[in-house]
């Protein structure tokens, strides 16, 4: 038993990191539509992990969060009012859409997941399986 | 439309764009930046884009609250600063941060108005974590119609 938390644990906490390996970076396919990479942040406590993404310009009607197996994707499109007639003079921001996936492991309770958006940060809780939570094994001398 | 400032101009559109970019001193892509212009990675990144009435900064600083942000303008340069507090977690205890991507502390950026803004007509407003300033551009520098007689 505690040899498989073990094991999950350590799965989990690779997997999490590998996602985040890069600052928010600009991806294009041919034909698709620009996007670019979210700043995370990726917090673990011992009753899960909280995750929050900037992601400025999304309104909550054009955010998705899709939860398929243990992969987590969260996409948002950029909405932002602008005059009809604007031509655009400079542009930091050149893809009007975010996307970014990442790896989920075994002991995340992904039922329980709750998501918040707001001023265009979403957060994520993402908590632990009961059983999964941190226990203080007793060291017996002797 | 707001998606016409994420086009990065073909190479045609540059040269026929780039006598008015560079009188203007905003800056575009191909263009020389302007003496303002901020490295890339900068917090927040700024869109900028002019139609014949205004000139429209749309400033991406999501997680702000709107009475936080300062909006001056001053001898024709727009500031935008501020400053983004650190997450609060709630009273739980961090075992392992895995990512800290995201901007925290005080933040400022400029940027150089073109000479025909009008400095009196400056509005702002912050929606979804985006910052939209409106400046104005004076009468004698919109488009006007002559009749020919």
């Amino acid at each position: 038993m505690s040899q498989q938390t073990q094991l999950t644990r350590s799965e989990g906490q690779r997997d999490v990191a590998a996602a985040t390996d890069a600052a928010p970076r600009r991806r294009q396919a041919p034909g698709a539509q620009a996007m670019v990479q979210p700043a995370v942040e990726i917090v673990e406590d011992g009753a899960g992990i909280s995750l929050l993404a900037d992601m400025p310009g999304v309104p909550r009607e054009k955010l998705d969060i899709q939860l398929d197996g243990e992969t987590l994707v969260i996409d948002g499109e950029v909405a932002v009012a602008g005059p009809e007639d604007m031509r655009g003079l400079w542009a930091e921001v050149s893809a009007p859409r975010y996307r970014r996936a990442f790896t989920l492991s075994r002991e995340l309770d992904v039922a329980r997941i709750e998501a918040a958006m707001k001023d265009g940060v979403l957060t994520l809780r993402i908590p632990k399986q009961a059983h999964a939570q941190p226990r203080r094994i007793a060291v017996s001398t002797g | 439309m707001f998606d016409t400032t994420f086009h990065r101009p073909g190479l045609l559109e540059q040269l026929s764009q780039l006598q008015q970019v560079l009188s203007r001193s905003l800056g575009a892509d191909g263009a020389p930046d302007g003496i303002r212009a901020a490295a890339a990675g900068a917090f927040p990144p700024i869109n900028v884009g002019r139609t014949e009435r205004a000139i429209e900064v749309y400033a991406f600083a999501p997680g702000l609250a709107a009475q936080s942000i300062d909006v001056t303008v001053e001898r024709g340069v727009l500031r935008i600063s501020g400053e983004r507090q650190p997450t609060e977690r709630g009273g739980q205890e961090a075992v392992q941060v895995y990512a800290a991507e995201r901007w925290q502390g005080r933040f400022s950026r400029a940027i150089t108005l073109p000479d025909d803004a009008d400095t009196g007509s400056v509005e702002a407003s912050y929606r979804d974590g985006v910052l939209r300033v409106s400046v104005g551009l004076r009468e004698a520098a919109r488009p006007q119609r002559i009749n020919v007689q």
